[in-house]
């Protein structure tokens, strides 16, 4: 048992260093609040460790996927679908995959940047249609917070003024690639909206932080911090406070509470030493990701409460959604034989396609927005894979080996990112049989696809199509069935799980109000993907960073008027 | 307070008076030593006979030679063997047991087809001999029924050959690659191509 001084009590216990508990750690020490951080994963720096500018040939795998990085070798993200140690579970009939991150920075060492406001639909959108449930706050209230997101972390992106797709406090936007070109001609011709992309990557210098140099490859994590992680563009402004203290390798079990009900700290287990500690703590921040929170909620029984904390109303677990998604790409001749050039730009897509279509004319409710794919991308482990697709079939010998230079950057795909209305089949529980190897009970997930989504991926893929033929293209793949699903991505595989936790406006359906505080326990806060009430057709970290840093003001404006 | 709270704990204070965010740690040291190894035995190895961890001396010799038939010398460039692509492949199954089976499985197929067209393995054929074979099984949409393993394999034994030899130095290079670098600017492709796409930037 540790030796606990008044000392060791923390003001606030942030339980996790992705987007929501790194945006937490900034605002709240900030504020002047004594901060201890809990990571279940090691120390990764960016600026240190990052393979940026390793090349293909510098690694034996070339690139090729390890155990512990799926996404490839090079790839900054420690974590994956399987965590070894770290099982969950799936009921009969399910399936779900589940991404953990387990490192300083969380997912913000994965993502594309893509970082897109929610809309003023997209809190509102049971008023309009009548599906889901409205979020108890609206866009207008949540602009300002977004405004000041833009500011302090930077985001490329158009002045569009389209009503639904807001727009933010933009850096210029890089010029889109020659074959981003041709896709946006196609695009025009069947009216679909194509703008540039809006990524959290710089293009001017912004607060001691130098501007892209376009070598492409975000992924791996910058060295110079000109695209967003946790780790170095919230986190290392709260460590200079010297305010906050980081505690990696620390896997939290549960939230504890006092004879009041208040929460008073957190029990994890320590990996190294794989024994059991505990941290008080007067304000407890949950950003452990929105279902690793649920879960920490639900093992944290008492006998005030028994179901887990901050679920009197039995919703922590549910109306969990991820992204709906699905992919076509094609061959494209018209770019066979290009002229060599530098195309690398900043490591994402130039252009994008936000929902540009009424569903009110369509057979499925809410849209989705589209991510393009092409471009004579860095060689790397499975370099023009399956070329027998291409003309002439495969092959061998000189010719074969022209094709490859001819045919490197002569592919084009389009991926469909969708919203999935929240559902009563598909939420998660803890598994009464199995635990992980800290013995914390995990999670099992039910999940279901209604024909909202499976009728909206439908319709990604008959544009995608569209598109690619009218770019010229070669399609090799069928257009799925109603019995594939219309080739929809497995629950979870697109990694913007979100809910779980939701906030709302009764304490009778949601667990938490619209300042992401449990009902339940006003000392306790969900600050990561967790509150949201519905997806939207956008990718979620622009919103949880946004959300998270309106959560942690309201917790220092608390604190400062002594009611926390 | 024990070494292991400095490893692993990092306080703000510590690290403002130090100047530096994160302490020097393992997985540093990992990330960079993985890749200073990998240089140090590339070095190493130029010139010098490779010894394969996994493939036996006769497949060694066969994955030599089949390696030279997908992707072979020409007037811009060197062969899969000047890539060094055989090294590579046999590093990738000391690497990735599971990769071992389909991999070194269909070289068996081709000496079992071998001998029974020609009584002979494929490295003693005539190179007549070896291309009839390789033309029943390259172009895998036209294939005969009965070559249909074979031709599932030789797709499989195409792309580790082109990755082997596209992420090698030499093939990076003879395909032009100019990225991941530092540009000061970017401006867009240049006017050429979007003009040749008939689409402007």
């Amino acid at each position: 048992m540790p030796i606990r001084t008044r000392q060791d009590v923390y003001d606030v216990c942030i339980v996790g260093s992705g987007a929501g508990g790194g945006m937490a750690a900034h605002e709240l020490t900030r504020a002047g609040a004594k901060v201890i951080l809990l990571e279940a994963g090691g120390m990764w720096d960016n600026t240190t460790d990052s393979d940026m500018f390793v090349q293909p040939w510098d690694t034996p795998r070339r690139g090729r996927s390890t155990a512990e990085r799926p996404f490839g070798e090079h790839d900054a993200c420690l974590g994956g679908w399987t965590v070894p140690g770290e099982p969950f579970t799936t009921a009969p009939g399910t399936q779900f995959q589940w991404w953990r991150a387990r490192m300083v920075g969380g997912r913000t060492n994965h993502w594309g940047r893509i970082s897109l406001r929610f809309g003023p639909d997209d809190f509102k959108h049971k008023t309009a249609d009548g599906l889901g449930d409205d979020w108890p706050i609206s866009y207008d209230e949540m602009a300002p917070y977004y405004d000041d997101l833009d500011r302090l972390v930077g985001i490329f992106g158009s002045h569009e003024g389209l009503r639904n797709h807001p727009d933010g406090v933009f850096q210029p936007p890089p010029r889109p690639r020659c074959w981003e070109m041709l896709v946006k001609k196609a695009a025009d011709k069947h009216a679909v909206t194509c703008i540039p992309s809006r990524l959290s990557i710089l293009t001017k210098p912004l607060n001691d932080r130098p501007a892209c140099h376009y070598c492409g490859q975000c992924n791996r994590g910058c060295k110079v911090n000109a695209n967003f992680s946790s780790t170095n563009v919230l986190l290392q402004p709260a460590m200079r406070t010297g305010k906050l203290a980081l505690r990696t390798d620390a896997m939290v079990r549960e939230v504890t509470v006092g004879a009041d009900g208040l929460a008073n700290g957190v029990v994890y287990i320590d990996k190294v030493s794989r024994t059991e500690k505990r941290v008080d703590a007067r304000i407890v921040v949950l950003a452990a990701s929105a279902c690793e929170s649920a879960r920490i909620l639900l093992n944290s029984k008492s006998a005030k409460f028994p179901n887990g904390l901050a679920n009197s109303s039995g919703v922590v677990g549910k109306y969990i959604t991820d992204t709906t998604g699905t992919d076509v790409g094609g061959f494209i001749p018209s770019l066979v034989d290009q002229p060599r050039h530098n195309c690398d730009g900043v490591g994402g897509a130039h252009l994008y396609m936000p929902w540009w279509l009424d569903n009110k004319k369509l057979d499925f409710p809410r849209g989705y927005h589209i991510e393009i794919w092409g471009g004579m991308g860095m060689p790397g482990y499975g370099f023009m894979g399956g070329i027998q697709g291409y003309p002439p079939g495969g092959g061998y010998g000189a010719s074969l080996k022209n094709d490859y230079r001819r045919y490197w950057g002569a592919s084009v795909g389009f991926s469909g990112r969708g919203e999935m209305i929240p559902n009563e089949d598909s939420y998660c529980e803890l598994d009464p049989r199995t635990v992980d190897q800290w013995g914390i009970p995990v999670l099992r997930f039910h999940w279901k696809w209604s024909d909202h989504e499976l009728l909206q991926v439908k319709h990604m893929q008959e544009t995608f199509r569209t598109l690619l033929q009218e770019m010229g293209a070669v399609v090799s793949s069928s257009m799925p069935t109603r019995e594939q699903n219309y080739g929809i991505a497995t629950g979870g595989s697109i990694i913007h799980e979100v809910g779980g936790v939701r906030m709302g406006s009764s304490s009778t359906t949601s667990a938490l109000n619209a300042n992401c505080q449990a009902w339940d326990c006003k000392n306790l806060f969900v600050a990561d993907g967790g509150p949201f009430t519905t997806q939207a057709d956008k990718n979620p970290t622009w919103t949880i960073l946004a959300l998270s840093m309106r959560t942690s003001r309201y917790i220092a404006a608390q604190r400062k008027e002594g009611k926390l | 307070m024990s070494s292991d709270f400095t490893r692993r704990e990092v306080v703000g204070a510590l690290a403002a008076t130090a100047g530096a965010f994160l302490i020097p740690r393992p997985a540093q040291a990992t990330e960079a030593g993985r890749i200073a190894t990998h240089a140090r035995r590339l070095a190493a190895a130029a010139g010098a006979a490779y010894t394969p961890k996994v493939y036996s001396a006769h497949e060694w010799a066969t994955v030599q030679s089949l390696v030279d038939y997908v992707i072979p010398k020409d007037a811009r460039s060197g062969s899969a063997t000047d890539a060094a692509v055989p090294e590579f492949m046999d590093t990738m199954l000391d690497l990735e047991a599971s990769m071992r089976t389909a991999n070194r499985g269909g070289l068996a197929w081709i000496d079992h087809q071998c001998h029974l067209r020609f009584g002979r393995d494929f490295i003693d054929c005539a190179d007549a001999q070896r291309r009839q074979l390789l033309d029943d099984i390259a172009f895998p949409r036209r294939a005969r029924p009965e070559m249909a393993a074979g031709a599932s394999w030789f797709n499989s034994f195409r792309d580790f050959t082109a990755t082997g030899f596209f992420t090698s130095e030499l093939g990076v290079h003879d395909l032009g690659y100019q990225g991941n670098t530092v540009l000061p600017e970017w401006t867009g492709c240049p006017a050429e191509n979007y003009r040749r796409l008939g689409v402007t930037g």
